[in-house]
């Protein structure tokens, strides 16, 4: 452990520079409000910079460390990058870019409302990649909190009764889940006197309080992620945002709580033994099933891409029973879904915007010949689908072919069996939306112009999940690093 | 146990909540008796002390707040900024409150606010060897802006612009720009050179008690002052 | 049982009553008060099991996590507030809705 932190003493301070990018843009858009749009751009371009210069770098030379103000733990609070952390905070900036050079054409004729979202969203994307970097369970906390704060109020941006009571319901639980969290915090730094979650790891023992602590834990942040059947508030939420922040909702937000859970499990609570992972698998095939039925039903474009959304989330958590054998493909499976996922649905989202913007609504079946108007919005809504669905070649494929090889290596075929019809699902809500596109409504709309950034900026993502899948072996060589799926056995017993 | 909205007018919901709510209250507190004789570790209590010589303050607090766990009440700085933004985005203007105070609060607030500003001030001063420092002196000023306004005064429009926000934004910004500055003498990012630990640390809570006041008494107004932007 | 258990029982007891109003009452205003107990309870629990140490020399760091955690749940509070005003203007009542996403059908 002493070579590590002499490592972090030593290293220089480039980890911070993802965090402070977003957060020095947020101050100057917040004080320089004329300019908020252009120092919003530079900001995440910076970000972008930022992630790419540290990539390289720990693909060389491994795992790094940041004892931020020259304190070690447990005094001090230590920033933590490895393969998991790097995957995430690429994820962010990617997605990032492109909902914000959407936003930028999306609010450019309403500059009061552009004046608020950019210092709010540049402020989201702090509290991302704080908790990215984050290695201590208190700073975590506040990174949760800075994250949900910023998600609600850009949920209640679009100014209707339903984004507000979308956004009202949507910060009380995510003021509840954070509050459960922080008890948690509290009881583990009481039994073992650290916050650190390396420190933790080691410390860690069958007491009470740990127990305790999982309990709040778990039950705080699977609300946040929505997780099946704790999942109620997400789709009014998400649905009725406007629709950058719809995008970063999905493909992002949700992504953080989920990434501090599997955090939380690899380290601490993963190697006690407890036998959660087949609750947690089972819950997440109820969301696959249960998401997608809902997905089906859905009679408007946002909410059916919100309920899809709480469909893939099961995805991710059924690789906490397949990883039980110690195989890791199922942990890799689920990140590189879970990457794939924030492309393919940021672009769904962005596409659902635009046939929005269009038409003045998002009904289904009122989606007046998009294919001809609107091509390469239903383009991109078309690639994203490929990859929700998992079919051949896309990042999504990727992931569920690495999921379902965790399953059948282990003849577990009850989960394999999941898997397979969460895809059948995902298809038929998929072209369901298709086959409207191509018929002509009875009652014909007034169309609005759709700039072209905002349709490139969709198509693009899409097609960033679809290269997902061509390009596997430097994204599997990423996540490698720092080894963040090699469990440690913690010791069980007082 | 779902947290759904109370339009499920179920009984049995109603009457399975407090059962369920006595046993969660009930585990957490054989958890705390299990907590309390002083466990493996008694906290860091004393690696706070050792490491306290070379902070710059003696008051333990303080170092924590602003030398071991800097980046912390940085984040924070940032989630109380951002409270700000979203409420402003919210209300579109400030709402009327109607104008004339009682005579009571009018002359109150003149005899207590200078007293309000030299607490604070004392507060910010005294958080370097005593609690204190910049939070605790940040709300009293947050709770002068409160008496003020309530007393029907307002910013005067030429201020309420820019100027405001860079008052907002202050403590965050040389937070920002003292945490930076050790990076240019090749150390690590947030550590203070020794010799000027306690200096830059006043600097902070100077700049960031006034953020924090304005902040607290922009929340209370509930809404964005009519100014020049 | 020493003071220090007493405060962090006294924590636990607020949490679990402002989690049971969280739940249990409709009222907008009543959902933000309860969080703030349930908040209170949180920080309680914190500090209270900070002075069991030994020596006797209270532990500083869980009075700056609690610093840190009042500033948080003011801000929430604030945010809180102002959306429930909003809401409250734009649908006419203090309560939310039960489930709009089937009301949209």
């Amino acid at each position: 452990m002493t070579s590590t932190l002499e490592a972090a003493l030593t290293a220089r301070s480039d980890l911070i520079a993802p965090v402070l990018a977003p957060l020095v843009g947020a101050l100057l858009s917040f004080l320089l409000r004329r300019w908020a749009m252009p120092i919003g751009l530079i900001s995440i371009i910076g970000l972008v910079l930022a992630v790419l210069m540290l990539i390289p770098e720990a693909l060389a030379t491994g795992p790094r460390w940041l004892a931020v103000g020259g304190w070690e733990a447990p005094l001090g609070i230590v920033l933590h990058a490895d393969g998991l952390s790097l995957a995430m905070l690429f994820m962010t900036a990617a997605v990032g870019l492109a909902i914000s050079l959407y936003a930028a054409v999306y609010f450019h004729d309403q500059p009061s409302r552009a004046w608020s979202f950019w210092p709010l969203w540049l402020l989201l994307l702090t509290g991302l990649t704080a908790l990215f970097l984050a290695a201590d369970i208190f700073n975590l906390y506040v990174t949760l909190e800075l994250l949900g704060r910023a998600a609600a109020a850009l949920t209640a941006l679009a100014g209707g009764a339903d984004a507000l009571v979308g956004a009202m319901r949507y910060l009380l639980v995510s003021l509840l889940g954070s509050l459960a969290y922080l008890l948690g915090v509290a009881l583990l730094y009481h039994a073992y006197g650290t916050v650190d979650l390396g420190l933790l790891a080691d410390r860690i023992a069958g007491l009470p309080a740990t127990w305790a602590a999982l309990g709040l834990m778990s039950a705080g942040l699977l609300l946040k992620t929505a997780l099946f059947p704790l999942h109620f508030w997400l789709p009014p939420a998400h649905s009725n945002a406007p629709a950058p922040v719809s995008a970063a909702l999905s493909a992002l937000v949700v992504k953080g709580s989920f990434y501090l859970w599997l955090r939380l499990w690899l380290e601490l609570f993963g190697g006690l033994g407890l036998g959660v992972e087949t609750f947690l698998g089972l819950l997440g095939a109820g969301a696959v099933i249960w998401g997608s039925l809902q997905a089906l039903r859905q009679t408007r474009l946002k909410l059916l891409v919100a309920y899809s959304t709480v469909a893939q989330i099961g995805y991710l958590f059924l690789a906490f029973p397949l990883a039980l054998g110690g195989a890791t493909t199922a942990w890799t499976g689920a990140i590189y879904l879970a990457v794939s996922h924030a492309l393919a649905k940021a672009a769904m989202f962005l596409a659902a915007g635009n046939l929005l913007r269009f038409g003045g609504h998002d009904r289904i079946a009122d989606l007046d010949r998009v294919v001809q108007r609107l091509p390469l919005s239903i383009a991109a809504f078309a690639l994203a689908g490929v990859s929700i669905m998992g079919l051949p070649p896309s990042g999504g494929f990727i992931g569920k072919w690495l999921l379902l090889e965790a399953a059948l290596s282990q003849g577990r075929w009850g989960w394999a069996l999941v898997i397979l019809l969460g895809g059948v699902l995902a298809a038929t809500y998929v072209f369901k939306v298709l086959g409207y596109a191509f018929t002509q409504s009875e009652t014909p709309h007034r169309a609005r112009p759709v700039p072209a950034v905002m349709e490139w900026a969709a198509l693009s993502l899409a097609a960033s999940a679809i290269l997902l899948g061509l390009i596997v072996a430097p994204p599997l060589a990423l996540l490698a690093i720092g080894e963040p799926f090699a469990m440690a056995t913690g010791a069980v017993g007082p | 146990m779902q947290t759904r909205m109370p339009g499920s007018r179920s009984t049995l919901g109603r009457r399975l909540l407090p059962v369920l709510l006595a046993g969660l209250c009930g585990g957490l507190a054989l958890t705390i008796l299990s907590l309390s004789p002083p466990g493996p570790s008694s906290g860091l209590a004393d690696e706070v002390t050792a490491a306290l010589a070379q902070t710059g303050v003696t008051s333990p607090v303080t170092a924590v707040l602003l030398d071991f766990r800097g980046y912390d009440t940085l984040l924070e700085m940032a989630v109380l900024l951002l409270a700000l933004g979203g409420v402003w985005s919210l209300v579109a203007h400030l709402p009327r409150i109607d104008g004339r105070p009682g005579i009571m609060l009018d002359r109150l607030t003149r005899l207590y606010l200078p007293l309000m500003l030299v607490v604070a001030g004392y507060l910010l001063w005294a958080g370097g060897t005593a609690p204190g420092g910049a939070f605790q002196s940040g709300a009293v000023l947050g709770a002068a802006g409160v008496v003020l306004t309530l007393g029907g005064w307002r910013l005067p429009p030429r201020l309420a612009g820019w100027p405001l926000r860079l008052v907002l934004t202050a403590g965050l910004v040389i937070f920002i720009a003292v945490g930076l500055l050790p990076i240019g003498f090749g150390s690590l990012w947030l550590d203070y050179p020794r010799a000027w630990a306690g200096g830059l640390i006043l600097l902070i809570e100077t700049t960031a008690s006034l953020s924090i006041g304005a902040t607290l008494a922009a929340l209370f107004l509930g809404g964005q002052p009519r100014g020049d932007p | 049982m020493t003071p220090a258990t007493l405060y962090a029982l006294t924590g636990v007891g607020l949490f679990a009553i402002g989690l049971y109003a969280f739940i249990r009452h409709a009222h907008l205003l009543r959902k933000i008060l309860a969080f703030n107990v349930m908040g209170s309870g949180v920080f309680l629990v914190l500090i209270g099991l900070a002075r069991r140490t030994p020596t006797g020399l209270t532990d500083p760091v869980p009075q700056a996590m609690v610093i840190t955690g009042i500033v948080v749940a003011v801000a929430a509070t604030a945010l809180a507030l102002s959306l429930m005003l909003r809401v409250v203007a734009t649908i006419g009542r203090t309560e939310l809705p039960d489930d709009p996403a089937r009301r949209a059908e």
